[in-house]
């Protein structure tokens, strides 16, 4: 078992910056899903760790093993980093059956030829797909090859494993239960995983601890799911985490209100640091619709999904999205066009964008 | 009263195959879809809403029954009455949008006009007309392969609505299209609607687009319809566990009944404080959905927090009922914590017979086919 | 253990790994094969002993018998074009789009025009309608007292006619595909907007196959103008010439010496000139209007009912087979029995006598082994150096790629006999003072020339389908880069190089163009022979030969279906 630590990476495609001096700890044991958007260089993070991209600056360790290094002149080649990597889109060699795919990586490392079948028999056992040892992936569904990738990753690597966006070509129902089989394999096996993704549900629902890097490739909050989604440490992680509406409060005489206009008046509690403009951010069903509310608003648009309405509503010229559950008392009753009173339940507060 | 624009009486159809014999894709289908109506088929892929779309367009001849478009006759099987498509007056949109590649926006819109002579100021101004209700105006000279996906689309709905049709066939027309923007895309076809006030038929296998675009729909399974509603009624009322789950996340607890009261399966200590429906037989399934049921922290069924996933509007608890895992899902504001004591309340669930194997086995086979 | 070492061995290094070998190696191969014999064709036709000289070339172009070659050699491509387009038009609609029965069967007969060489075709015609003594105009002119013969194939007419018949597939095969891949919802569509069936086919469906129909109709053009075979037989004994056949003339005229050669030469610039300027129109129609017309769910189109018209165009469909395919194949086999050319075709003059004189003869017979160690040979190299070709340019990237990916492709666009006179300047002593003319491995460098192009290809395509994560994949478990190569993107692209390998084998089998400019005494190919064969007059023989060698390739089509059939399955 080993941890992964980047010290310090940077990485340009000529001009174009992707990484700079970024650094990241991922603990031992531990699934660490590295979560941002497209484009944000987190692919390229990987492809460094991997050794596919030779990073400009910094150092990279799997334990205490230094595998590339700027400064000592290291990088190992890929072969030799001792990581088990699954792919995007799979990878697995067609034309060797599912055992040969598994059994490659421990031949290229020389294993004895019964220890080899051992642990191949083991990992497709891990992965449930011992009964599929002699089929060719053409006969496999996209499904049962990741799971071959995986198997093929355990058995590379009981160190480390990479996942670069293993699921997104799976179709829903068949994501979901990947997730949980990675998690059952992970707390069996104990390896490390490093998990990428630009899909935060997903990440939500696997890791033990979260990073989210930001558009320019910085880290914007490293943590449990439970402090990135009760605690985001910045705006950025809020509105990448979910849907949101975003509100200017600012002081006048003394008192905090809405969009300057002294007539709507915020009665909630504001962190005394803020002193005379913040924004407030609240999830669409934070929103709640109240009629003793002095916060007046008239619903315009209210879509019927089945679990909940989806509404657009007009807040003094703002255009809000309230999320209500089908099942809250007299929510089929508000139609468009009805005026609302709303009330603004666990918002959070940053420092206000500039116009 | 309102007039009914499309009526299916009897319509079936099947097909004869060599590996699964004969299927009835669509049996007995009896539909009135009234004037200005957004009517949706929803149904998982094989149940037959494709082939009655296709057989309303005139696409597909019929095995049985009759088809009245506006009041006319459009297929009667038995007095081998059949219009050809082009005579039957409908504006259609395909999934793969199915614009010509060969011909430039303006001509894609003015084909139907064109075919049918129109004069040709009328035309230009009728196209135009057509390509500002799609927000297309400015872009006539540019070719389908210029434009993104949902451009491509608003194409193929000016073509439709450019020669007033009365009736608007739109075969999974948001499918091949992100989810952003199909929800524009969604509101744009309203809105259209209102404007022109045709009538729509909407196919999908979504659920939640379905439910977001339609006054009712019909929700079909395996070639027959199963149930025909609004969609509020339909998701709050569902008639059978199929639509039940097909209509959005469910929760199923299977009971026990006894001495009038309700037991999860599995535990005698601890009743449901539900109401028993007349003619319930010993073993019952409920239904309800994950965020109907509250939790609360000292009141309702006694039991505790299994685990806890957050998702990026809501978290979601798995709580032990019984021998199963009930999933409830709250606002993130309703915060407990694993293992925590907790209550469950739950009002006025559906009632249903345990599983049908049967039925599984039959969709299985279909979907093979 | 593992560890410590490979820390010390992961230490940067600037050696000259596989990657650069293989790139530098492409590039010195390709300028020996492709870039000296054009250079050397273009240095001979315009200096003389060191100098510019125009002279010669103006003396050349302003031939009046070069003009009418050229003038001919126009005439019968733009009408192959213009007739073979109509009929491949047709044929595929009614394959891909009526309700005609049989049409499995028909597709594959309609196929058979790409296995066998044009210039059977033409021999086979030659011996039906030469003017009094073919068997046809000779029963036509018995049965109705005729003083002359009613047809002629020895005419541009018969040309046009029988590259026509060889060349329409081209069409048919790009139409009938791009029928299939179109999504049918277009079609629909326009039923929805009104239009009646006859209305659909003439403004939407022709429209969209368009692109199809003009890549099709530029390859016949591209390749007309080239075609050696059918004009040399059918044109020769008429002296009816086109710039092939007049550069072939010049050449054979002068028995070989290097004045015949500059002639040649000279002659060679005009046809690459008009064969360019077919290719820039092709660049230019092919990029304007290619459109995707492959979307959608797969469904089956609905296809048009033919009622009446049904029997009769299938009837019609069939006599064309019949015709074309049918015809001149059993007329070569029915030579090939007759005693000697002008008996009747009946039975007391067949005999195996022409077969037992074939197989007698070592000429022959090292004609047929020559071809087989040429094609083989051809195959297997071009197939290796298409791979490595293919991977340079698609996975190394070099600078220069561009140019690797241009020059592998560009013989192919050079007519045969041009690239036969490159070949031969190139190898007479030009390159490192090796004279290689009248060997048979003179050959074998024109045929790496023309058809490494369909391994690269080949390879291209396939090396386009194996993603390089499966590679990176592989380096992640531990495969240095050399064992990725070998375990993983080698077996991957092995069956694109099988037929990498029988795309040179089949036609090098069969080439005539080439071959009959390079042949010395010791080297005639099959097709060489055949032609030399009939050139002396002995017909039955050479027909006797003909069939050998279609036998031959139905027997390798077979094993090329077999193998390609069998991997689908896996």
């Amino acid at each position: 078992m080993a941890g992964i630590r980047f010290i310090n990476v940077s990485f340009a495609y000529g001009d174009k910056k992707i990484l700079e001096n970024f650094s990241l700890d991922v603990e031992d044991s531990q699934i660490m899903c590295l979560l941002g958007p497209s484009g944000c260089g987190k692919t390229t993070l990987m492809r460094c760790l991997i050794g596919l991209n030779k990073p400009s600056t910094g150092e990279i360790y799997v334990g205490d093993r230094c595998v590339f290094s700027k400064d000592k002149r290291i990088n190992i080649p890929p072969e030799r980093r001792g990581i088990g990597v699954v792919f995007q889109d799979y990878a697995v060699w067609p034309h060797m059956t599912v055992f040969e795919n598994v059994c490659y990586p421990m031949k290229k490392h020389k294993l004895p030829k019964d220890e080899i079948e051992k642990k191949a028999r083991y990992a497709l056992e891990q992965v449930r797909m011992s009964d599929y040892a002699p089929y060719l992936p053409s006969q496999l569904s996209g499904g049962q090859q990741q799971r071959v990738a995986i198997a093929r990753a355990l058995v590379s690597s009981d160190e480390v494993i990479v996942m670069d966006e293993p699921i997104t070509n799976l179709d829903a129902k068949l994501r979901e239960e990947m997730l949980l089989e990675i998690r059952q394999i992970q707390k069996n096996i104990g390896t490390t995983i490093l998990y990428i993704t630009h899909d935060q549900e997903a990440s939500l629902q696997l890791c033990d601890k979260m990073a989210i890097m930001d558009s320019e490739g910085v880290l914007s909050q490293l943590g449990t799911d439970e402090d990135i989604i009760l605690r985001p440490a910045n705006r950025f992680v809020f509105e990448f985490i979910g849907v949101s509406n975003f509100f200017k409060l600012s002081k006048k005489s003394g008192v905090w209100c809405f969009h300057d206009n002294e007539n709507i008046k915020f009665d909630g509690a504001i962190p005394d640091e803020y002193s005379s403009v913040v924004d407030m951010g609240v999830r669409p069903n934070d929103i709640v619709f109240d009629k003793n509310s002095n916060i007046r608003a008239t619903v315009r648009r209210s879509v019927f999904l089945g679990s909940e309405y989806n509404m657009f509503v007009d807040f003094d010229g703002q255009e809000v999205r309230v999320q209500r559950s089908t099942f809250d008392d007299g929510a089929g009753d508000i139609k468009e066009g009805s005026e609302v009173g709303i009330k603004f339940l666990n918002p959070v507060f940053y420092n206000a964008k500039e116009a | 009263m309102e007039k009914n624009q499309v009526v299916l009486r009897h319509v079936t159809k099947r097909f004869t195959t060599r590996t699964m014999g004969t299927v009835t894709a669509v049996d007995d289908f009896n539909l009135e879809i009234k004037e200005g109506e957004c009517f949706s088929f929803l149904g998982p892929s094989g149940c037959g809403k494709t082939t009655t779309l296709r057989m309303i367009a005139g696409f597909e001849d019929l095995s049985e029954g009759e088809i009245e478009l506006c009041g006319r006759p459009v297929s009667i099987k038995s007095k081998n009455l059949y219009i050809p498509p082009e005579e039957r007056d409908l504006g259609m949109v395909f999934q793969a949008f199915a614009v010509w590649p060969h011909m430039n926006i303006f001509d894609n819109v003015a084909f139907p006009l064109k075919i049918r002579k129109t004069p040709k100021r009328e035309i230009e101004a009728r196209v135009k007309e057509a390509l500002k209700h799609c927000s297309l105006d400015g872009l006539e000279k540019l070719y389908p392969s210029e434009l993104s996906g949902g451009q491509q689309q608003r194409i193929a709905l000016a073509r439709a609505i450019v020669t007033n049709p009365k009736v608007m066939l739109l075969d999974e027309p948001l499918s091949n299209l992100d989810p952003k923007l199909r929800e524009t895309m969604r509101f744009e076809i309203k809105e259209l609607q209102r404007q022109f006030g045709f009538t729509i038929i909407f196919v999908t296998h979504d659920q939640s687009e379905a439910m977001a675009i339609s006054d009712r729909m019909m929700v079909c399974d395996m070639g027959k319809i199963m149930q025909i509603d609004t969609p509020e009624n339909l998701y709050r009322k569902p008639n059978s566990r199929f639509v039940h789950n097909f209509l959005g996340e469910s929760t199923f607890i299977n009971v026990v009944l006894k001495d009038g009261k309700v037991f999860p399966k599995g535990d005698n200590s601890q009743a449901i404080d539900i109401e028993i429906p007349a003619g319930a037989e010993k073993e019952m399934v409920i239904a309800t959905r994950p965020n109907a049921i509250k939790l609360t922290k000292n009141s309702g069924f006694m039991t505790h927090i299994e685990k806890r996933i957050f998702l990026t509007d809501k978290t979601e608890y798995l709580v032990q009922v019984g021998e199963q895992l009930v999933k409830i899902q709250t606002p993130h504001r309703v915060v407990f914590a694993p293992g925590e004591t907790c209550g469950i309340e739950i009002t006025s669930p559906g009632w249903y017979p345990p599983e049908d194997k049967e039925t599984e086995a039959e969709r299985a086979r279909r979907q093979r086919f | 253990m593992r560890k410590a070492s490979s820390d010390i061995a992961a230490m940067e290094g600037r050696r000259l790994g596989l990657d650069g070998i293989m790139t530098i190696l492409s590039f010195i191969l390709l300028f020996i094969i492709v870039v000296i014999p054009i250079f050397m064709i273009v240095y001979n036709a315009f200096f003389y002993q060191g100098k510019f000289d125009l002279t010669l070339f103006s003396s050349v172009i302003f031939d009046k018998e070069n003009l009418k070659a050229m003038g001919n050699t126009i005439i019968i491509a733009v009408a192959v074009t213009i007739f073979g387009t109509i009929m491949g038009l047709f044929y595929a609609w009614l394959l891909g789009r009526s309700d005609i029965p049989a049409k499995g069967f028909m597709r594959a007969l309609f196929t058979i025009p790409y296995m066998f060489p044009p210039f059977f075709g033409a021999m086979a015609w030659d011996l039906l309608f030469s003017g009094r003594a073919g068997y046809i105009n000779r029963w036509l002119m018995s049965t109705f007292h005729l003083r002359t013969a009613p047809v002629n194939i020895n005419s541009l007419g018969g040309i046009i006619f029988v590259e026509c018949s060889y060349y329409f597939p081209f069409v048919f095969m790009q139409v009938v595909s791009a029928l299939e891949r179109m999504d049918p919802t277009l079609e629909e569509s326009a039923r929805i907007a009104g239009a009646r069936q006859s209305q659909v086919i003439w403004k939407i469906t022709l429209p969209l196959v368009k692109p199809a129909i003009s890549a099709g109709a530029l390859l016949i053009l591209i390749s007309s103008l080239a075609h050696f075979g059918v004009p040399s037989i059918l044109g020769f004994s008429k002296n009816i010439y086109t710039l092939p056949t007049m550069i072939y003339a010049l050449i054979n005229k002068s028995g070989g010496s290097f004045d015949g050669i500059r002639q040649g030469t000279a002659l060679s610039i005009l046809l690459v000139a008009v064969v360019a300027i077919a290719l820039v129109i092709q660049k230019k129609v092919l990029s304007s209007g290619s459109y995707d017309i492959i979307k959608g769910k797969s469904m089956r189109p609905t296809l048009i009912k033919l009622r009446g018209a049904k029997y009769p165009l299938l009837f019609l469909a069939c006599l064309t087979l019949l015709i074309i395919v049918i015809v001149p194949l059993v007329m070569i086999f029915l030579v090939a029995l007759v005693k000697a050319y002008g008996l009747p075709l009946v039975w007391k003059n067949f005999s195996f006598s022409n077969y037992q004189k074939v197989f007698a003869s070592t000429a022959t017979m090292d004609s047929i082994k020559n071809s087989l160690l040429l094609s083989i040979t051809a195959g297997i190299v071009c197939m290796f150096l298409g791979v490595m070709i293919a991977y340079v340019v698609n996975r190394i990237k070099p600078k220069g790629k561009n140019v690797l990916e241009i020059l592998s492709i560009l013989p192919y666009s050079i007519p045969g006999t041009v690239l036969a006179i490159g070949v031969i300047l190139s190898w007479s002593g030009a390159i490192f003072k090796i004279t290689l003319y009248n060997t048979i491995w003179i050959i074998l460098v024109a045929y790496m020339a023309r058809y490494l192009s369909f391994s690269m290809k080949s390879a291209s395509a396939s090396l386009q389908q194996v993603n390089s994560s499966l590679e990176e994949a592989s380096r992640a478990c531990g495969a240095t880069h050399t064992e990725s190569l070998r375990d993983i993107t080698l077996p991957l692209i092995k069956p694109a190089m099988v037929s990498g390998f029988f795309l040179i084998f089949l036609p090098a089998m069969r080439e005539l163009t080439t071959s009959i400019l390079l042949y010395g005494p010791y080297s005639r190919t099959l097709g060489v022979q055949i032609f030399a064969l009939r050139d002396a007059g002995m017909i039955p023989q050479a027909a006797a030969l003909a069939s050998v060698a279609i036998v031959l390739i139905i027997i390798c089509n077979a094993i090329v279906t077999w193998i390609t059939k069998d991997r689908k399955g896996a």
